[in-house]
């Protein structure tokens, strides 16, 4: 337990002391709060959808967990480079402790990224509808936290260097918030997408987020739950499997 | 302590470590020297379950490195040639997380890194990030973290480069202290053929992956007809550099790497 913890630490400290990391990671959420949020404001009320910055924010929020969460796993690739993962992985403890440290801290930090950005909802004019749902969202938050960590990590020991970063980047996590229904309503998609987002995990977080925090839900807070807890224990095997065969 | 039979390390078709087989006795301080590429610091990995062989025997401590790994990292602590620090950390923090993934009790834990940091003079930046530190306070506090804990076999792979003599000094002191007092098994690698000399009861000289000789400093020095460890070493390694051929092996590797993307 100490050794998790420790390695928990470690992520959550070094987090904490990174400032300007901090502010560059807010800069694409913010981004999309503010040009997107107010920009596709009037086209979404006309549609007779309500209000854009209401619906997106909780997309937001999903989309700055998982990037946040999804570069914590991958720096493994850095720890790599620099040397300290051989100083973890030579430890005389299971290697599944030190993945699920390293990746439940990971997993806090997106959290921690997510309630900022949450407050910054809060100022741009989001409502949630009410205080009392916090906590369930909070967990939701954290549900999706932890299963892009571990995502993040399964990818992070599986890559040997930098130059697969891009195209992870580019050809997953990318793609994973724009299907998942941060940004549009999923009624009445094209029948393709319809599938592709009910297989983006990050799906059933958004809707859960969103359904927590303004009571607008598409599949149910108890099925993105499950769907969340699933993929999350499926994910976190994979990461461990993958973590206890690295090779240096 | 350590049982090595008929060892091969193939990466791709390069062969780091070629059939190679030695004995480190319980307590015994023991070398290994080579020129660079020969396989030193692959075996070394080999033992401390970084790297799986291709093929051979491992034992250390009566168990495989390969296989009971969890057991065999309780037995032996290591300082690495590369670097291993968490730069974003401070020099206590990495001393902290180090004694806690090896299981010291708190109380000894601060008590023997405060010792080990004054001992290296590093008690005063203790608060400081690692990323602050100079190439040899980073080397100093690497091995000082690799001695917190004591473990049955200590590997030290080029432990002293690039420590100034005071450094070396101390920690060979130090080493060589353990070892008595703590029977501590030390296998070591070093390019300082006078560290060699002074500390190590036995050495193994291996080039291209094989060893070409193995014995005490005099036993060498008899064998090869020479005056010191140094002129033995030439004599049977040869006096060319090996870092050419490495390089020019590495830039194929890299450029087949690249096709293969
Ligand atoms: N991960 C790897 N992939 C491919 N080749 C490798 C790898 N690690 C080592 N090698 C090769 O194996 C050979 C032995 O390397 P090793 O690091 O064991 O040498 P060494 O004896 O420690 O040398 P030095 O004194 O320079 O540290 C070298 O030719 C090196 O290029
Ligand atoms: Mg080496």
């Amino acid at each position: 337990m100490r050794v998790i913890y420790i390695l928990w630490l470690r992520e959550v400290k070094k987090y904490l002391r990174s400032r300007t990391q901090v502010v560059a990671s807010l800069g694409s959420p913010l981004m999309y709060l503010c040009v997107l949020g107010f920009g596709l404001g009037p086209v979404f009320q006309k549609a007779g959808e309500g209000s854009y910055l209401q619906f997106m924010a909780p997309g937001v929020i999903g989309m700055t967990v998982l990037f946040t969460s999804m570069f914590s796993g991958i720096a493994l690739l850095w720890d790599r480079q620099f040397g300290f993962l051989k100083e973890t992985l030579v430890a005389p403890v299971p290697r599944l402790w030190i993945m699920m440290g390293r990746t439940l801290g990971g997993a806090t930090v997106a959290m921690l990224q997510g309630l900022l950005i949450f407050v910054f909802c809060l100022v741009a004019g989001f409502r949630p509808v009410g205080l009392l749902v916090l906590p369930l969202a909070v967990s939701i938050m954290a549900l999706i936290a932890v299963v892009f960590a571990a995502l993040g990590t399964v990818i992070g020991s599986s890559l040997k260097d930098m130059q697969g970063f891009q195209l992870v980047m580019n050809f997953l996590v990318m793609p994973i918030f724009f299907l998942s229904g941060a940004l549009y309503p999923l009624t009445n998609l094209p029948k393709p997408l319809a599938v592709l987002t009910r297989v983006d995990p990050l799906t059933y977080g958004v809707d859960g987020v969103r359904a927590a925090l303004t009571g607008v839900t598409h599949f149910g807070i108890p099925l993105d739950v499950a769907v969340l807890i699933a993929v999350a224990m499926v994910l976190m095997s994979a990461g461990a499997w993958r973590f206890s065969r690295i090779e240096i | 302590m350590i049982r090595v039979q008929n060892l091969v390390k193939r990466f791709g078709d390069l062969t780091a470590v070629d059939d190679i087989s030695f004995e480190v006795r319980r307590g015994e301080v023991f070398a290994f020297l080579g020129p660079n590429g020969a396989g030193k610091t692959t075996t070394i990995k080999m033992l401390t379950t970084l790297l799986k062989p291709t093929s051979g025997v491992l034992e250390l401590d009566g168990l495989d490195p390969a296989v009971e790994r969890d057991e065999v990292r309780k037995r032996f602590g290591v300082v690495f040639q590369d670097p291993s620090l968490d730069q974003d950390l401070t020099a206590w923090e990495n001393m902290e997380i180090h004694g806690v993934l090896y299981g010291v009790p708190r109380q000894e834990r601060r008590e023997r890194a405060e010792a080990l940091l004054k001992l290296f003079e590093l008690w005063e930046r203790r608060g400081a990030l690692v990323k602050t530190f100079s190439g040899g306070m980073r080397r100093r506090l690497e091995i000082a973290r690799g001695l917190l804990h004591t473990p049955k076999v200590l590997f030290l792979d080029e432990p002293t480069l690039g420590l100034d003599p005071q450094s070396r000094n101390q920690m060979w002191t130090h080493v060589k202290r353990l070892n008595e007092s703590d029977q501590v098994t030390v296998f070591l690698t070093t390019h300082y053929m006078d560290e060699a000399d002074r500390v190590a009861d036995r050495i193994a000289v291996i080039d291209h992956g094989r060893i070409v000789a193995i014995g005490s400093s005099r036993e060498l020095k008899e064998r090869t007809n020479t005056e010191s460890l140094e002129d033995a070493f030439l004599a049977l390694t040869g006096t060319t550099i090996r870092d050419e051929s490495a390089s020019a092996a590495e830039g194929m590797r890299q450029i087949a790497r690249m096709w293969r993307r």
